[in-house]
């Protein structure tokens, strides 16, 4: 009998949920026909729910999790005093809000620059830059297995070349695109055509998606017509 | 101490960890490092938070346009951020997880954010409808190969394409509408994509230098006193 209950409990909190969820997916809808109270509203919620949402998932995975557990450990573990630098870095943040010593939070933020720079500086390097020129730099030429030539994967690969060397030509602008130069430049630009068009066709397809996962929300889920 | 500490705190923040990728006694200050810049980034969040509410704390208080709204905002963040931290309703005691299954917390992200934030996505579909109209117009040589490369992959990547072209011999399969969204993604795509991948990496190593150098001081604001 308890467990009917508590079946019959979680399914109307189930329901009240859902019928919340469905307002607010037509509220936002309602933004087709024009800005309106309603949309707005919805608006509101979505900005002060989603900004205590990431404070409280932050706090907890950040200083609970990595800051407090990590200086003040579980029994056998060993205190890692390090953590410190990083919670006095996040207080001298907080300074910002002074008038008079506001300036003490460029420290903590210069760190972040550093940090970042430093780091993404390598990363970016090695992997977007050299792992890329090193991939391009293939034999052309495809085999099968039979040494017979793969005339269609070869094909691809002189594309793959031609399109990196004269896509990198269009980005280079310390020479005038003239000439032969020039002619490469505007080689580079239809490949990046190609790619932007592939990404707009990627990006349409993936709003599409949601917007076929919110209408089977409603129509599904919530009236259950299907 | 104004400039000449942050830009010092940068220097040798980022040339510590470009060293580090050389030196293996300190190769992994990287990722301690990335433990104080989650820290940091709590603090950083929660003088957002701070600044989200003086500004629509504001608005209440004047009454100004709209005033209405930011009330709505401001008690949705709070609710979140007490059931959040009471970690109402979860199940077991205070060290549950604020994200366990039944929890409000849990509750309010499935039935208010995610609704709402997939939902503000999906209408992007309708303004991209709009968008492709304006963009599908081959008004010259680049236009027409952004929007034959992004047909033809919105057409592979759906049934409809096969059903067009299904009937074209197996010899010739590469020009089924599928093969050939395949083919561009894996050359002329690729091509185009490692050129600007490549391109944003010798930009990123620019201005990260710069940042370390101290040459870029954009970031520590217009205060000129040492």
């Amino acid at each position: 009998m308890s467990l009917i209950l508590a079946r019959k409990e979680k399914r109307s909190s189930m329901d009240i949920g859902m019928f919340f969820a469905a307002l607010l997916t037509l509220g936002i809808f309602s933004f087709l026909y024009k800005d309106n109270p309603v949309y707005k509203v919805c608006e509101a919620i979505f900005v002060g729910v989603s900004a205590g949402f990431w404070a409280i998932t932050y706090f907890f995975d950040n200083i609970h999790k990595k800051f407090w557990l990590g200086v003040f450990p579980q029994e056998g573990d060993s205190p890692d005093y390090w953590l410190w630098g990083g919670a006095i870095l996040g207080f001298l943040m907080l300074l910002r809000i002074s008038n008079k010593i506001g300036w003490i939070a460029r420290w903590p933020l210069s760190f972040i620059v550093g940090a970042t720079a430093g780091l993404y500086m390598m990363l970016y390097f090695v992997s977007n830059a050299l792992n890329q020129v090193a991939d391009t730099m293939m034999p052309i030429v495809a085999y099968a297995s039979d040494n017979s030539v793969l005339w269609l994967d070869t094909f691809g690969n002189f594309i793959v070349v031609l399109g990196v060397v004269t896509g990198l030509i269009y980005f280079f602008f310390s020479k005038e695109h003239k000439g032969l130069f020039g002619t490469g430049a505007q080689v580079g630009t239809w490949f990046l055509m190609i790619t932007f068009g592939a990404s707009f066709g990627y990006t349409v397809m993936s709003r599409m998606s949601l917007l076929i996962g919110r209408l089977d929300f409603l129509f599904g889920d919530w009236l259950g017509l299907f | 101490m104004r400039r000449n500490i942050p830009l010092a705190v940068t220097f040798v923040v980022g040339m510590l960890l470009i060293v580090s990728v050389f030196l293996p006694p300190i190769e992994t200050i990287g990722e301690d490092f990335g433990v104080f810049f989650s820290i940091i980034a709590v603090f950083a969040f929660f003088l957002g938070g701070g600044n989200l509410i003086k500004v629509h704390f504001g608005k209440i208080m004047k009454k100004s346009n709209d005033w209405e709204f930011s009330l709505v905002t401001v008690v949705g963040f709070f609710a979140m951020l007490i059931i959040g931290l009471f970690k109402i309703g979860a199940p077991g005691d205070i060290s549950t997880s604020v994200t366990a299954e039944g929890s409000y917390f849990q509750e309010m992200f499935v039935y208010l954010i995610n609704p709402l934030q997939s939902t503000m996505y999906a209408l992007l579909a309708f303004f991209v409808a709009s968008a492709s109209y304006r963009a599908f117009r081959a008004k010259n040589r680049e236009a027409t190969i952004l929007l034959v490369a992004a047909f033809i992959i919105l057409l592979g990547r759906t049934p409809l394409g096969m059903m067009l072209t299904g009937w074209i011999p197996e010899s010739f399969s590469i020009f089924q509408v599928p093969n050939l969204a395949v083919w561009i993604m894996n050359s002329p795509n690729l091509a185009g994509q490692r050129a600007i991948m490549i391109g944003i990496s010798l930009g990123v190593v620019a201005m990260s230098l710069r940042l370390i150098l101290g040459i870029e001081r954009t970031y520590l604001g217009g205060d000129d006193k040492g």
